[in-house]
């Protein structure tokens, strides 16, 4: 086994050792490079990185005696230094020996700091690959020079691109295992362009290494002399980042915070997404759209006269202009859009899948709205690219979508502005981090109209609201209790949070029956008004009450079949008619019994009562609040049915 | 085109997270264990939240141990910060007398771990800012910069959120509290370097000093005050020692050194060849030792 060599490139000790002043001002003015590694299991990621800390000197003495100890007890490596145990950290994936988490490492040269996140492989965390990717400037794909383009590779080589890295570095790995074979080498390399280039990368960077034992690590390999481009370090260091791209795209600031420590200061915190911004700019706040002007840009050490991308700022405004957390202060003549509907790509991240139609949180820079995820047009098959139908997307799935936000928001697109282009979604019951997305573009409102009036379906509406719809629907003599109970059980259930409306016939009678009277042809044509506004507002995902005498079996019958089986719950209110004539608590009965109103129920005209109603009240053996109690938790069990 | 140095992104970096928090969640605070760590994210929170002094009070988990010039530095920025300090004390192994003398590893859980749950359920906090840095122990390179507590204070390590981007989810149930890590992606250097460009005041006993030591187990030990119980045959002798973290003085051990300014110091740091935490008893327990103590609420 090769030691790794210590007579690496890096003069830095001499300059510590001589002039440390110096050396502290030359590190001060490094510049950050964070990258990815990402490769199958077995292509020696963790060596690679292990490798690269080592090489760099992050590491030390007593870090090396304790990866010696547990190299021999638990290496995979014989008697040799296992580098993957440097960078496996959880005690259960040292059993396993496969990395099972996205770890961030760290270490430098004398040129440049790097963050390195150590991607596992393995094949369901396709979601910790993107997780570590969306911070990443540069990716390092690692293929097994033996195994050539696996379906892994494609599959890492997409999301980093998908997520917007330029750099892609090819490291064809275990080279010693091939005999440094050049042909072998360049077979792989063609291989993997011509993939490359069906997926839009246009450029990649191709290495031949071998992490076990170094070559073209981080010093030139004798054992490829036909190799003439720089070791991977050496191209990590020099590698040109997009660091001034961003400050070149117009101003973008998501305020995150507002300060406000007296009557005197109000100043707008945030970290600059992309432009510069100076003392003096115009600017815009969006979404509402009010200019103004920038007054200061306040720090601990004094206000700066300009600040650029990447940067926390404070500014105070000229104007007492609405601003607060959630807005985007944007250079004045060139805003971001605002819209409320989109087409994204989203990245599943949960165990529970996508539920089209279900609201959820959407977090996009400093703005938090409600967001509803349409049925996906797509799902892309992520080894293969095709585009795939598909219902929902499960774990590690990427589809394309549909989003409407239930308020308009500030974005741009995520190729254009990764702060406000990047989102993810957050499950509103576990608050768990379902989804990450980015936004590709708004939606026209043409698009709109058509759109819904395809997808917003009956099911969406209920999914909304988390609920089954039903039609509560209460029957019984005038006076048997219908309404009393009926407000009681719409109380009930108003608590525990469910969306629910009571049709009776005070808000019906008064305005959409107004004009019908009291004979059997009005009775009937009442019910089947009061049916379709009932079931109207069912389609709407609510849960209705209402509270009509209904006399007629076949009126009941009626709007039972108008639904969907199981929502139409009837709930007779069984009152004696002599019980009932004894409260009158309207005085109906007396005026019936006098002639003066004809047609009434169960004096001249007659209650036929359900035979087989869902619920029976016997107003004689409960009160009011037992009879809604009981109805409440016959509606929870059949919920609990439904979900079961 | 200004390109931003390593330093600028990662001070820009944390001061979003420490906004992010406080717009986020209801009743956060700062740990402050008075080290250099805390030392830069004190020092970032007072510029995240300038010309207002950081909307959170300052909590010292305190064992009692700690160095004398650990409570001086601690009462001298909390005055200068204009935050509140708020120190918690374990009434239950105080009464017990728990010291790190006698008690091994119950020190460390009575005093720190069972400390802060106290502390943390005493003022009802929902969110806690850690100096624990990404590059000190392995198990915390994988742990996310806002790190879910259950009710009972245990982490979850195979059941953490994605962190994308610069979006942290801080949504939570009712008792569930979150540990936020500002400065999760500084290394020590990095650390080394902001205190020297920032010029923030540190503890001096990061500085090489004569001080009264004595040799015991392997760890250069300090004899800060009178309730070292010295053993047969030991003396405490004067050398030339600094220390590169702090803790519990009885636990800490130091490194012979001359290097008495910050230079000097940053010289000798990179030159080494152990790691920091090499001086601290805690990690050396067992293998993975810290992710056992994180899962059961160490911070």
């Amino acid at each position: 086994m090769n030691q790794p060599t210590k007579d690496s490139s890096y003069r830095a000790h001499d300059l510590i050792a001589e002039d440390i002043d110096a050396y502290l001002h030359q590190h001060q003015h490094k510049s950050l490079l964070r990258f990815i590694t990402c490769g199958s299991v077995d292509d020696g990621k963790s060596t690679l990185i292990g490798r690269l800390l080592y090489d760099s000197k992050m590491i030390f003495e007593d870090q090396l005696a304790a990866l010696e100890a547990d190299s021999k007890r638990v290496g995979t490596q014989g008697q040799n230094i296992d580098f993957a145990l440097l960078v496996d950290g959880l005690a259960a994936e040292r059993e396993q020996g496969i990395t099972i988490d996205v770890a961030y490492r760290f270490f430098a040269t004398d040129r440049r700091k790097f963050i390195v996140a150590d991607t596992p492989g393995h094949e369901q965390y396709t979601r910790n690959m993107v997780t570590g990717a969306s911070t990443a400037d540069l990716a390092v794909i690692l293929i097994d020079a033996r195994k050539g383009v696996l379906t892994q590779t494609r599959r890492h080589s997409y999301l980093a691109h998908l997520i917007g890295i330029r750099n892609i570095v090819l490291a064809v790995n275990k080279m010693d295992l091939i005999e440094y074979d050049r042909e072998k080498y360049e077979a792989i390399v063609a291989d993997y362009g011509s993939f490359a280039a069906s997926i839009g990368i246009t450029a990649f960077t191709p290495i031949p290494i071998s992490g076990f034992l170094g070559d073209n690590v981080t010093t030139r390999s004798e054992n490829m002399p036909w190799y003439t481009g720089l070791p991977l370090m050496e191209h990590l260091e020099t590698v040109e980042l997009d660091v001034t791209a961003d400050q070149s795209k117009p101003f973008r600031l998501p305020v995150q915070w507002v300060c406000r420590p007296n009557l005197d200061f109000r100043g707008f915190a945030g970290q600059i997404a992309t432009g510069r911004v100076r003392t003096g700019d115009a600017v815009r706040v969006l979404p509402s759209g009010r200019t103004s002007t920038v007054a200061r840009i306040v720090t601990l050490d004094g206000d700066l006269a300009e600040a650029c991308a990447g940067q926390s700022v404070m500014l105070t405004l000229d104007d007492e202009v609405d601003c607060s957390r959630g807005d985007v202060l944007s250079v004045a003549n060139d805003p971001p859009e605002v819209a409320n509907q989109f087409e994204s790509t989203l990245v599943w991240m949960s165990d529970e899948e996508l539920r089209p139609g279900r609201p959820y949180w959407m977090k996009i820079g400093t703005q938090f709205v409600s967001v509803q995820v349409h049925a996906p047009k797509y799902q892309v098959n992520v080894n293969t690219m095709e585009h795939l139908a598909a219902k929902t997307l499960g774990l590690n799935a990427i589809g394309v979508v549909t989003l409407t936000t239930d308020k308009p928001i500030v974005f741009e697109p995520y190729d254009a502005n990764r702060d406000l282009g990047g989102f993810i979604l957050i499950d509103k019951f576990t608050n768990g981090t379902v989804a990450a997305g980015m936004l590709h573009f708004a939606l026209r409102r043409s698009q709109n109209v058509h759109w819904q009036a395809l997808e917003i379906t009956r099911d969406a509406h209920a999914e909304q609201k988390h609920q089954r719809p039903r039609l509560l629907w209460f029957t019984g003599l005038s006076g048997a209790g219908k309404s009393t109970i009926a407000n009681l059980v719409e109380k009930r259930l108003h608590a525990l949070g469910k969306h629910s409306f009571l049709l009776d016939g005070d808000n019906v009678r008064h305005g959409l029956n107004k004009d019908l009277g009291f004979t059997d042809a009005d009775r009937v044509e009442n019910i089947r008004r009061v049916g379709e506004v009932a079931k109207l507002m069912t389609d709407a995902g609510l849960i209705v009450l209402t509270a009509f005498i209904s006399p007629f079996r076949a009126e009941r019958q009626m709007v039972r079949d108008m639904l969907p089986p199981g929502e139409f719950v009837e709930i007779h209110i069984d009152t004696a008619l002599a019980e009932a004539e004894r409260r009158d608590v309207k005085g109906l009965y007396r005026k019936a019994r006098a002639g003066q109103l004809k047609n009434f129920t169960g004096i001249d005209s007659p209650y036929e009562a359900p035979e087989h109603p869902e619920i029976r009240i016997d107003t004689a053996q409960m009160s009011p609040e037992q009879a809604a109690e009981h109805i409440v938790e016959h509606l929870l069990a059949l919920e609990a049915q439904g979900a079961a | 085109m200004t390109a931003l140095t390593h330093l600028q992104r990662l001070e820009a970096e944390s001061i979003h997270i420490l906004r992010e928090v406080v717009a986020e969640t209801d009743k956060p605070v700062m740990l402050y264990s008075v080290g250099k760590d805390s030392a830069v994210m004190l020092h970032l929170a007072r510029k995240a939240f300038f010309p207002a002094p950081p909307p959170f009070p300052l909590l010292h988990v305190d064992t009692t141990w700690k160095f004398r010039a650990m409570y001086e530095m601690r009462e001298r920025m909390a005055k200068e910060s204009g935050m509140e300090l708020l120190v918690h004390q374990n009434p239950e192994a105080k009464a017990r007398g728990i010291n790190p003398f006698d008690h091994g590893p119950l020190h460390t859980d009575m005093w720190k771990t069972e400390g802060l749950k106290q502390a943390l359920d005493l003022h009802g906090f929902d969110a806690a800012f850690g100096g624990a840095r990404r590059d000190e122990e392995k198990s915390r390179a994988k742990e996310r910069i806002f790190s879910f507590r259950s009710a009972n204070h245990r982490w979850d390590p195979k059941n953490q959120r994605p962190e994308l981007w610069k979006l942290y989810n801080a949504r939570k149930h009712k008792g569930e509290t979150i540990r936020v890590f500002p400065i999760s992606n500084w290394t020590e250097l990095d650390i080394w370097q902001y205190i020297h460009l920032e010029q923030i005041p540190i503890v001096p006993l990061y500085m090489a000093a004569p001080r009264p030591t004595v040799w015991r187990d392997g760890l250069l030990l300090m004899v800060d005050d009178e309730r070292f119980p010295l053993r047969p045959g030991e003396q405490p002798v004067m050398r030339s020692v600094r220390f590169r973290t702090l803790g519990c003085y009885p636990l800490t051990g130091a490194v012979e050194s001359t290097a008495s300014t910050l230079t000097e110091v940053i010289q000798e740091t990179l030159l080494t060849t152990t790691s920091e935490r090499q001086g601290r008893a805690i990690d050396h327990d067992q293998a993975a030792s810290m992710e056992k103590k994180k899962q059961e609420g160490y911070f």
